[in-house]
């Protein structure tokens, strides 16, 4: 199973204690969610509806790719990838 | 107009560049650009494009300066507190640069006065502090078809991209909705690092002169992340979403309107 590398926004990373990127197993985005609720639960409500699709407001990239324009939470991965949460922030 | 001697030694190291020179700088002075918000990233954006000698500057803000603001809001000064910050920020503005018209409106940027304001400027930079002024701008933005350039800050992460309407994709294309108010409690308690406000307005006021001057490859199309903490800069693609409300083929959004109110704070525990 590929180990990619999860870069941890600054909104979610008290939950993940404080880390800024997680090295995660999982084959797609799907399955590194599942992973990083395991560890650290409640990650995934913060990432996805109840429905399971990931929120409109927050964006997740492979390698600086959004999955919206891949094939979502389906979007395979490879060893090495980089995968990137990105929420909407609004301070100014 | 061609340049005064005067404005031809203020603009020196402008107009020794090629890429501006004077006719450059005579765009810039022609220029008319609108600065969402006198706060954090508005103050150094505002600030650089008065320096920049940006004709015409309008300034939108409704708050007034609060001491806890001059942590990162530099265009205001301690004795500024309790005073309108378009009101403090016009007067730095034309103190750095009197020949400039700096215009400012202190009302709350709404619906009913989102186009009018808007459609007086060439390009618009959007500093404001929360969601619903975000979708708001960037809504009337797609339809005057005006550039909009947007930043975000939040603790130590920034987030900076230009959205030409038309020609790349807006902000409901990268966020299709505003995180909803259950999800986004408390704007104030986050905190965020006083200096990333300039990284972020800085890269707001650089990306309009590019639009300006027609010069360089703006952040259209293109995130750019910046986390203060690892000193990094990261790009992530932005696409056009074929079905985006405002700017896709079938628009639903047709004028600019409310959005559900929310804070700045998206999914922060």
């Amino acid at each position: 199973m590929s180990v990619v590398a999860v870069r941890i926004p600054a909104p979610l990373r008290r939950l993940c204690g404080g880390a800024a990127v997680v090295d995660c197993h999982g084959g797609d985005i799907a399955a590194v969610i599942a992973a990083l609720e395991e560890r650290y639960p409640g990650l995934q409500e913060r990432l996805c509806e109840e429905t399971g699709a990931l929120r409109r407001f927050v964006n997740v990239y492979v390698n600086g790719e959004d999955v919206r324009f891949l094939a979502g939470l389906a979007t395979p991965l490879r060893e090495g990838d980089e995968v990137s949460i990105v929420p909407a922030i609004a301070g100014g | 107009m061609i340049l005064s001697e005067e404005e031809i030694q203020r603009y020196s190291r402008h107009i020794l560049l090629p890429e501006v020179g004077g006719p450059g700088q005579e765009k810039i002075r022609a220029a008319a650009i609108l600065v969402v918000g006198a706060g954090g990233l508005g103050s150094p954006a505002a600030f650089y494009l008065a320096a920049a000698g940006v004709g015409r500057i309008g300034l939108v803000d409704d708050d007034v300066v609060e001491l806890s603001n001059l942590q990162r809001q530099i265009l205001h000064t301690t004795a500024d507190v309790g005073r309108p910050k378009v009101e403090s920020a016009r007067e730095k503005l034309l103190a750095l640069n009197p020949d400039l018209a700096i215009e400012v409106c202190g009302e709350r940027l709404g619906a009913a006065n989102v186009l009018d304001l808007i459609e007086a400027y060439d390009v618009v930079i959007d500093g404001s502090d929360n969601f619903p002024t975000r979708y708001l701008v960037n809504d009337a933005c797609v339809l005057l078809g005006r550039p909009l350039v947007h930043g975000s800050i939040y603790r130590f992460e920034g987030q900076a991209t230009t959205l030409v309407a038309g020609d790349g994709p807006c902000y409901r294309c990268l966020y299709p909705d505003p995180p909803p108010p259950g999800l986004a409690p408390g704007c104030q308690e986050a905190g965020v690092l006083g200096v990333l406000a300039g990284t972020i307005g800085v890269v707001q006021a650089t990306e309009a002169l590019k639009l300006i001057l027609g010069r360089g490859r703006p952040l259209t199309g293109r995130l750019l992340v910046y986390d203060a903490l690892d000193l990094s800069f990261r790009e992530l693609r932005v696409r056009r979403d074929p079905g985006c409300p405002v700017c896709g083929a079938n628009p639903v959004i047709r004028e600019p309107g409310a959005v559900a109110a929310s804070c700045s704070r998206a999914i922060g525990a």
